[in-house]
């Protein structure tokens, strides 16, 4: 089985570019010349320095000792949580920007649902000195407010999506209008492994990173490359697609892909996408989505922004149907406990997207002598509003 | 022959109009597209509503969320449209996204127009090699014509593949934009006709995105076979309702 994408684009039978025309250009530009782009010895170079020198990589593989007693098992956590910006998303839009100044572009565009992604591109915009749109939902807009602040901090312009749902979904599609609107001097930044092809395949790249170093760093650890499980959350999934990236040929290697269950799978109130979603086509990419019957796409709920999103990347849409990574739906209530509990056992607190995967811990069973690798994607800083109105702290 | 092929064959430029299905009210499909005709329009594209229309502007998808919350469906609208034969011969033309149809079953969707006596299909984002590969076949054989869209950024190399695998007429969006109404064209579209035109392509063009009115109809006309109107026509409808559609239409085609 192929779990990298083929020439046409897809994974299996998931992925594609469902563009319309007017993004032709802008799409077929970047397919042919992204990975050559990438592959120059001048870019690996620049990527590489701005990883270690800006980013802080890499980030540690670190043994919790304690949340490993307490599961019975031997647990390290890769700490994305340490980037810069507090999660992985960096890595990608590192890497973006150096591919739109490469393809002559100047003027970024992005979405954003919690800000995360928002704030890594207006980030990287202020590092380049590029001009920076990011698009996100009035609703997200409301109920992120220090994210806000901080993308203007950092020199973006935030506009408020205000159709359709007015959250993540919608943020996407205004930015395709923006590309739509503005075909040649703008680069859009997409922050996760979706939308038309080659982006996911060019956002898993970029964070593949996360695996390349967890295969180095525990062979020293372990004396193996190889552990027994990756555990990655999945909103659309590009800390997963990262995590898994260097173990997806290696079958020995078990994947765990946690997805927000919202106030449980059946609730109405869900994003466990994998469960609840069927074959569709969202932001330019077929893939499983959660949707009507009649193809309308649907608005997902979890107290975790990041992971609030109606679709996954086609890459996990194919590791789900191949049954390459098992799918495991956790609950609102359970994953803010697993975020609490690392804050007490490890001194660590984990963005609530994060806390999903950690409470996998709580509910499937592992070997003592396992080893298990989370990826910590980001830390709690974000989440200290919504986790302080949920415990009452 | 196919509707709209008889439809391209006239020596008069052609005015065609988008209205979402379901706008302003769940039932006004049939009386619109009645109304349409009489008023002198030679072709209709009917929206079917979808809740993330990356292609359209402010106007196109806040009716479509009308429309959606209106309860319109793909199956409402085809039992909407069952007897849409015995009062109106233009070319009825379904436009929308990909997804609502792909749930719908491809092949079921296709058979359903045929059965009505749709012409046509334009989807915005089913790509020419999607199509090509996967699709034609069906659409053939439901006598379908596939609609495709060229712009300003594609290449002369593009376009002449599409003209070769056109069978109907090329929908030539007027700029690099999503839908929604200008008061006027510019040098840069009037040079982009221009070089469209001189391209000597077998499929008439149809322009589109951008026409509001007699003006922007008649410089649109003179240098393509028709026109498509959209926005300012469901701008219309959401202000007047059904009432008015001849004075609207009468608007556009004066003298």
């Amino acid at each position: 089985m192929n779990y990298f994408v083929d020439e046409n684009g897809y994974y299996g039978e998931f992925g594609g570019a469902y563009i319309p025309e007017m993004l032709y250009p802008n799409v077929e530009e970047l397919r042919l010349k992204y990975v050559q782009i990438m592959q120059e010895p001048s870019f690996q170079k620049e990527f590489q320095s701005l990883l270690k020198e800006y980013v802080g990589r890499p980030t540690p593989l670190y043994f919790a000792k304690r949340l490993s007693e307490k599961s019975n098992t031997k647990i390290y956590l890769k700490r994305e949580d340490l980037c810069h910006t507090g999660a992985h998303k960096v890595n990608n839009t590192i890497g973006q920007i150096l591919m739109a100044k490469r393809l002559g572009k100047n003027r970024i565009i992005a979405e954003t649902g919690a800000g995360q992604h928002g704030v890594a591109t207006a980030t990287v915009c202020a590092l380049m000195g590029l001009e920076c749109i990011v698009y996100m939902g009035e609703i997200d807009i409301a109920r992120q407010a220090p994210n806000v602040a901080r993308m203007k901090m950092l020199g973006a312009t935030v506009v408020p999506a205000l159709s359709g749902s007015r959250t993540l979904k919608d943020a996407t599609n205004e930015a395709i209008r923006d590309w739509i609107n503005n075909p040649v001097d703008t680069h859009y930044i997409i922050g996760s492994v979706v939308g038309p092809h080659p982006y996911p395949d060019m956002v898993a790249r970029f964070q593949s990173v996360i695996s390349e170093e967890m295969k180095w760093q525990l062979k020293e650890k372990e004396g193996k490359e190889n552990p027994d499980y990756v555990i990655a959350c999945v909103g659309g999934g590009s800390n997963a697609a990262g995590a898994f990236y260097h173990y997806l040929d290696e079958e020995s290697v078990q994947l765990i892909a946690v997805e927000a269950a919202g106030l449980g799978v059946n609730s109405g109130e869900s994003a466990a996408t994998s469960v609840l979603g069927n074959e569709g086509i969202i932001h330019g990419s077929k893939t499983l989505l959660m949707q009507t019957k009649d193809g309308q796409i649907t608005e997902p709920y979890s107290i975790s922004a990041g992971l609030d999103y109606p679709g996954v990347g086609p890459l996990h849409a194919h590791l789900c149907k191949s049954k390459r990574a098992e799918f495991i739906s956790i609950t609102d209530a359970e994953a803010m406990q697993a975020g609490l509990d690392l804050c007490k056992l490890e001194g660590i607190i984990p963005a609530i997207e994060s806390s999903h995967a950690l409470a996998v811990f709580n509910s499937k069973t592992f070997k003592e002598n396992d080893v298990v690798v989370l990826n910590l994607s980001g830390r709690g800083d974000k989440d200290l509003d919504t986790y302080i109105k949920y415990f009452k702290l | 022959m196919n509707r709209i092929n008889n439809k391209l064959q006239e020596s008069k430029k052609l005015l065609s109009i988008y209205f979402t299905a379901g706008f302003p009210t769940l039932t006004d499909t049939v009386s619109i597209i009645e109304k349409l005709e009489k008023s002198g329009v030679d072709m209709i594209e009917i929206g079917l509503p979808f809740s993330d229309p990356l292609a359209d502007g402010p106007t196109i998808q806040a009716s479509s969320t009308t429309a959606l919350n209106n309860g319109m469906t793909t199956s409402v609208l085809f039992d909407q449209l069952k007897d849409i034969r015995k009062t109106v011969s233009i070319p009825l033309i379904i436009m929308g996204y990909f997804n609502p149809m792909m749930q719908y079953g491809i092949e079921e969707f296709c058979k359903k127009c045929a059965e009505i006596g749709i012409d046509g299909l334009i989807i915005p984002d089913l790509p020419v090699n999607e199509y090509n590969d996967n699709f034609k076949v069906i659409f053939e054989k439901y006598g379908l014509i596939n609609v495709f869209l060229i712009t300003p950024q594609t290449s002369d190399e593009r376009i002449k593949f599409i003209d070769e695998i056109s069978n109907g007429f090329i929908y030539m969006v007027s700029s690099a934009s999503v839908t929604g109404s200008k008061n006027s064209f510019g040098a840069v579209q009037n040079e982009y006709f221009k070089r469209i035109s001189a391209m000597n392509l077998k499929a008439p063009q149809i322009i589109g995105f951008g026409i509001s009115n007699a003006a922007t109809f008649q410089q649109a006309t003179k240098f393509a076979k028709g026109a498509i109107i959209g926005s300012a026509f469901v701008n219309h409808l959401s202000q007047n309702g059904v009432n008015s559609i001849d004075k609207f239409v009468s608007a556009i085609l004066k003298d």
